[in-house]
Parts: C-alpha cells; structure tokens; sequence
C-alpha cells in the first residue's frame, strides 16, 4: 500500500517539476512575482514528495518487504541493518531515485539559501533545476521504477554483492551524488546567465560556494571509493583507470579547473564567457558518466545491470540538456565575453595555464575512455586502451600542473610579477638540487627523485605564500578561510604527490604457499603464518588466518586475513589484514590452500600509499572550510 | 561567432558516436567472426616461455577462451566463478593473459587460483587484434572443429552462464 502510495508521489513530483520549470522560467520572463513565487513553492514541494517516496523505499528494505521486484533481487532477512539501508543505492533504480532526491534537494537549498540573489536569475535558475528533474522523473517512472512489485512474493531475497557490503562503499554512493548532482546547480546558473546575457562578479561569488561544495563531495567520494578498492579488493591498486573510476574523475577535473576560474571571475571580473562554459560542460561531463554507467556501452567492474533502452534516454537527455546550453552559449557568450587582457606572468595567467592543463588532462582521460568505443564506431575496428597509456599521457601533464600551482599563487593579480619567480628560483634551486640527487642516490630512481622533488616544491611554494600572507607567520588574525582553504588543499596535493611516486616507485610484493609456521619475505619484512581456522558467522563461512610480521626481527603486528564463502550468492570474498601507517603500510592477504600443500598468502609493502588518501581528503577538507568565508555571502553589489 | 560553436558541434560529434556505439553492442561479436575458423596463431605459454600454443590446442573439445589481465579489476570478481567453471569436464577452458607482465599475472593466478588448462600470453595483442577483443574479461566459445561459436563481453557469472553461455556449450556437445 505505501509502496503505491511512493510511486503515486513520483508522479506527482514528475508533474510538480513541469510546473515548476513552468512557473519559473515563464514567470520570469513576464516578470511576474506570483508565478516565481509558485515556481519556488513547487522546487519545495517536489523535493518533499521525492524524500517521502525515498524513505518509503528505505523502509521497505529494512523490513525486508520482498513483494518489491527491487528488494527481493538486492536484500536478504540476514544482512546487517546497514547494508539493508545502503542496498536501497546498490543497484539501478534505487540509486537513480537517490540521484533525483539529491537534484530536487538541489533545487528547494537554491530556494532556501538564494534571498539575497536577483530575483530574475533565481527564478531561472529554479526554473531550469526543475526542467533537470523532469528528465530524470520521466527515466525512473518509464525505465527503471523502484516500486515495481512481484508476483508469488519471494519468501526470502536474492541478497546483494558481498564486495559490496563495507561501510566504506554504503555512503560512496551518496557523497558522490552530492558532488555530481550539485554540478546541476552551477549548470543551472550558468543557463540562466545566458538567458539574462549577463554574468558578473555578483553572480560569480554567489555561486563559487555551490562549486566548492559541490568539488568537495565530488572530491571525498572518489576517495571513498578508491579506499574501498584498495582494501575490499585486496589486490593492492589505489586507482586502476577503469572507465567508470574516469568518468568520476572527468567532472572532478573540470569541477577543479572550474573553481578556480570562478574565483578569478569572483575578484577580477574576468573569464565570465568561459566560466560558463566550464559549468555548462562539468555537468553535461556528469550525464555522460550517468550515461556510461547505466548503458554498459563499456565494460567496468561497476557495471549496473545494463540496459539499452536505458541507454538510449540518458543520451537523449545529454543531448537535449547539453545540446540546449550549448546551442544558448553558441548564440549568447560574445554579450558577455569581454576582451581578455592579462600579464603572462601574472596570477591570472597562472590560474589560466592551470585551466589550460586541467582541460587538457581532461581531455586526455576522455579519450583514453571512450577510444574503443570511438574506433569501434567509426571503424569497426575494436581495441583498448588501458594503464599505459594513461601513465604515459596524464602524468607528464599532471607534473606540469603541479609546477603551475607552486608558482602562479607566488605572483600578483593583474601585475607582470615574472623576475620575483626568477628571484625565487635562484633561492630554492640548490635546495632541490640537493632533494633530488638524496633521494635519487639513496632510492635508486630518477623518476622517484624527480616526482618527489616536485612535491616538495609545491610544499614549499605554498609555505612560502602562507608567509607572505601572515607577513612572517606573525599575524594569522587576519587570514581568511579561504586562503586556509587554499593553503590546505595545495598541501594535500603535495602530499597526495609524494604518495603516488613512493607507490608506483618503490612498493613491492611477494607471494607464495606456505604451511603454518613457515615465512615469506618483502622488503625488509618477513610474514609468519602462525595459524589458520575455520567458522561460520552472520551470513558466511570463514577461513582464518594469523600471519606475523617482524621487521629485522622486531615485531610488528599480528595480521588477520580471511577468505569469506556467502552461500546465498555463491561468491568467495577476500579480507585482507593490514597494518595502516603514515609511513609503510603493510598488509597480507590468503587464497585457496589445504593443511597439506599448505596456503596460498600475499604479502604486500606499500610505503606512504596512506599518504594518496590523507592528501585527497585534505584537498576535500579544504573545500569544506572554504564555506565559512563571510565574503561569499556578504550582501553587496561589487563593481 | 563560430567559435562559440566549437563547444555545440563538439557535443553533436560525441553524441553521435555514442549513439553508434549503443547500436554495436559491444559483447555481439562483428558477424563476420561467426562461424569463422579460430585466427591462427603461435604464441607462447604463460607458465613457459619455450613452449606455443597454437590454434591446434582448441580442437576436439568445446573450449571457451578467457580474456583477463592482472590489471583488470572486473577479471577479480569473474575468477572465483571461472574457478567454478573449472570444475565442469566438458570444457576446455583456456586463458588469454592479455597485455599484461609475465611475473605479474603468475602471481596474480597464484592467488586467485588457476581455473586454465592452457594460457595464451598475448602481451603485445597479437591474437587480440585479430579476434577484436575491446576489453578484458572477455570470452569465447569454441566449437570441436576450431570454429568461433559466441562471444561473451564482460564478467560472467550466475546468470549470465545459464541463460547465455551453458546452452551453447550443451548444444555443440551435443553434435
């Protein structure tokens, strides 16, 4: 009865965002206060009836309420309280509804936190958020119902993916969509912008803290999602450039490039027409991996159950959403582009080099993605790309960026600053001179030296501008969130840096079969199986093993690692036993063995890895704080 | 002017191609493949770098030929059902390491477990070239007399095995 009653609300809200874009974007066009007015009330009252059939939906879960196609082929009576709740976004439709419950709360936070914004660019803005919502309505309602029942009812469910289950991947999904969905809001702004033909710093600040919220969930939920591959997956990589892992990173790059932009349009009124177009296109970049993930046109280990039909909408909505924007800017932009005039070597031409190489190492994953598919299209001809290539490709972009960001933030805005950095090179050189060659003779690589270098230059770049800024570290009174933001995040990615080269550089591991009481040795470790067992827990049976590691006979920890059989899904599951540090983390892993031949065990020496995600949430982090700045949301007109 | 609809016909481009690539699903196998011979070829073994396998290895049993790679991350949750596979007599299971590092996929089967009767090292995609394979896990099925019957693209499991690939299997064995 209430799942009907959900479904009915969907309708309902389906409808409720036609009105809404109706009223609002008509409204403002006639100028008319009480249709703008009604256009808000529906943004609230669609986002309401959205939660009310999410919570339905949620519940029939944790009752395990198997009548629903959903919940009997994704649920099982025996699966912990958590995973009954996170099953609700472990599949298609599910997670779709969680996708458009996250756009429509889009929609009523823009109602809610929008008072000071003119009133004709809100009510666009709503407007457009609630032709978005239309789209997706329409998807769920035709393609992919959450609230389909089944008939017999199952006495018990199908249960879902144990690589699945894990704390870490239950709020994946929804950080993510909190990234990926609050590029809509700066799309949505961005549309609205070309309709007023107008884009100004106003305009540009109000909208900087949507970005910044929005890079940060984005941000935080590919770190989840890489901390659960390393450990649930247990074969050690912390980024394996899987198409669905690129089609997450492909917004995060332009979201980057983005932010930043926005800020130089913020204080120095300039890049307003690529602003735009930066917004238009991370958002029409989030559709695409929306489109990649669902349709199955490439083969990842994300897979959804795919389904052309499915397929063939969302690329319907990219076109008519992207096609519409773009088609608006094509014929808008030159009122609002303005002469572009700027110093080389000035903080502008710094921030738009890094734009340039942000864009660029987009478009180098783009391709690195979709080449298959292209070639396959175009020629009949089908073949991949994997790792290498992007190795070859991103990193020396990425080393290139990162020199930029320890550079343009040393020069001034709107000032050719060039002989300072000169100045200042003259200073550092023989410091890194001596990075380099320490860590080149005591690591035994040039690359390691060569990537490690340019990590500790950023370090120490950003320390210096701090300098600058609290005037000698002396008065930190005056320092505003932001530049702590900026401060933060630079930071993360010169620690983020520096984990990446000691892992692709100097990690190592070594496998073997060992019977109890025999060793295994990696790096300056030596892992001792000490003992195995078997059991039965909650919903799978278990094979345990205790391995011992000592370093040149010290003792480190005792590891514990299992192999987990789930009988309902027939599928054998792997946890790995680490030992997490800041400096080497360590970890073991068993597979198939017998008390004869003995077991299989992995041993693992990653020095830093910790260091990729504490870097990545630190960036995060600093996006986060970056909302406490009072400047964004002073109430003022700026010249 | 034109240069405000670079971005538009940029989109328009990549929609297209997406659009084409939706109609070639990717895991129908180009029709010209279909009851065509095996490509020949002659490459080493992964375990033994002096011994080859050739086409010939395929013959005088179903075969069902996997793609996989240590790179791949869908190949780790296809393993422990090809280790299931394994079990099942009337096939002969063979593997495709594909682009990847000798010393690394040894490994890699090591943990996982080997589920393969033979595996064809094709680090440099000599043979994938010319089966057209688009990515890794990849499979196909092999008839008595060498001839390529079906293509699976992706992970295979459950479903996918009964519904898709056992009764081809079933079907050539019974001939």
């Amino acid at each position: 009865m209430f799942e009907e009653i959900a479904h009915f609300m969907l309708i309902l809200a389906l409808y409720g965002s036609l009105a809404q874009g109706y009223f609002s974007l008509i409204g403002a066009h006639k100028n008319s206060e009480g249709m703008m007015r009604a256009g808000r009330y529906t943004a609230t009252t669609v986002f309401a009836l959205t939660f009310f059939s999410f919570m339905i939906l949620i519940l029939a879960f944790v009752e395990s309420n198997f009548s629903l196609l959903l919940v009997s082929s994704h649920s099982h009576t025996l699966k912990p309280l958590l995973y009954k709740i996170s099953g609700v976004w472990a599949n298609h439709e599910g997670s779709m509804l969680l996708w458009t419950l996250i756009l429509t709360m889009y929609g009523a936070l823009i109602v809610l936190f929008g008072k000071n914004l003119p009133l004709l660019l809100k009510s666009r803005a709503i407007g457009i958020q609630g032709i978005l919502a239309v789209g997706f309505f329409t998807f769920i309602l035709f393609t992919s119902n959450p609230f389909q029942r089944i008939n017999p009812v199952p006495v018990e469910g199908l249960g879902l993916n144990p690589l699945l289950q894990d704390p870490g991947l239950a709020i994946h999904p929804p950080i993510l969509y909190l990234g990926y969905v609050g590029f809509s809001v700066v799309f949505s702004f961005s549309v609205a912008a070309l309709i007023e033909g107008k884009v100004d710093a106003l305009w540009a600040k109000w909208l900087r803290p949507w970005v910044m919220a929005s890079w940060s969930f984005l941000t935080l939920g590919i770190t989840l999602g890489s901390i659960w591959a390393y450990y649930e997956l247990g074969w050690g990589g912390w980024w394996m450039w899987d198409p669905v892992e690129n089609v997450s990173f492909m917004p995060w790059l332009a979201g980057t490039a983005l932010l930043h932009s926005i800020m130089t349009l913020g204080t120095r009124h300039k890049l307003a027409d690529w602003t735009v177009l930066l917004g238009i296109c991370t958002f029409s970049l989030c559709l695409v991996g929306t489109f990649v993930v669902r349709s199955g046109v490439l083969v990842s280990v994300h897979s959804f159950a795919t389904d052309p039909t499915r397929g063939i909408f969302i690329l319907m909505l990219l076109i008519i959403v992207s096609g519409s924007a773009l088609s608006l800017y094509a014929f808008r932009s030159k009122n609002i582009r303005k002469h572009l005039k700027f110093e080389p070597y000035s903080r502008e031409g710094g921030l738009i080099l890094n734009n340039l190489l942000l864009v660029i190492s987009c478009i180098t994953v783009f391709i690195g993605t979709f080449y298959p598919l292209f070639i396959d299209a175009i020629y009949g001809d089908k073949i991949s790309v994997g790792k290498p290539y992007f190795d070859l490709t991103f990193t020396p972009i990425m080393l290139l960026l990162i020199l930029c960001m320890g550079t343009a933030p040393l020069l001034k805005w709107n000032k050719n600053s060039g002989g300072q950095i000169i100045s200042l090179f003259k200073k550092i050189a023989i410091p890194m001179l001596v990075i380099i060659s320490l860590t080149g003779l005591i690591g035994k690589s040039f690359w390691g030296a060569l990537g490690l270098s340019i990590a500790a230059y950023l370090a120490i770049t950003t320390l210096i501008a701090i300098k600058v800024r609290t005037k000698n570290f002396k008065s930190w009174k005056s320092l505003q969130p932001k530049t702590y933001s900026f401060a933060v995040a630079h930071l993360g990615v010169a620690i983020f840096t520096a984990g990446v080269v000691f892992m692709s550089v100097w990690s190592e591991d070594n496998i073997n079969r060992l019977k109890v009481g025999e060793k295994l040795n990696v790096a300056d470790y030596s892992f001792t199986l000490s003992s195995i067992n078997t059991g039965k827990r909650k919903n799978y049976e278990y094979l345990n093993a205790t391995i011992d590691v000592t370093k040149k006979k010290a003792f480190i920890k005792a590891l514990s690692t299992e192999q987990r059989f789930y009988p309902t899904r027939n599928i054998v599951t792997t946890e790995a036993g680490f030992h997490f540090t800041m400096g080497p983390t360590i970890f073991t892993a068993i597979s198939e063995g017998n008390s004869q031949d003995g077991w299989i065990i992995r041993a693992n020496y990653h020095p830093f890895v910790t260091w990729i995600w504490i870097g990545a949430l630190l960036m995060s982090l600093a996006g986060f704080v970056s909302l406490f700045d009072k400047s964004y949301y002073r109430k003022q007109e700026i010249l | 002017m034109i240069r405000s609809l670079i971005p538009l016909i940029t989109l328009f481009i990549i929609s297209l191609l997406f659009a084409i690539g939706l109609t070639k699903d990717p895991s129908s196998i180009p029709s010209e493949l279909i009851n065509q011979k095996f490509p020949s070829f002659n490459l080493s073994e992964l375990y033994d770098e002096e011994s080859i396998v050739t086409e010939k290895d395929l013959l005088n049993k179903v075969s069902l030929v996997n793609v996989f790679g240590s790179w791949c991350a869908a190949c780790i949750t296809e393993h422990p059902y090809l280790m299931e596979i394994s079990k099942n007599e009337n096939i002969n299971l063979i593997g495709m390491n594909w682009r990847d590092d000798r010393a690394k996929a040894i490994d890699w089967l090591k943990y996982y477990g080997d589920p393969y009767e033979k595996i064809i090292f094709d680090d440099e995609s000599t043979l994938a070239i010319q089966l057209g394979v688009t990515g890794a896990p990849e499979s196909f099925i092999i008839d008595y007399q060498g001839q390529i019957k079906y293509k699976h693209v992706g992970v295979i499991n459950n479903k996918i095995w009964e519904k898709d690939i056992l009764p081809v299997i079933n079907g050539l064995n019974k001939i």
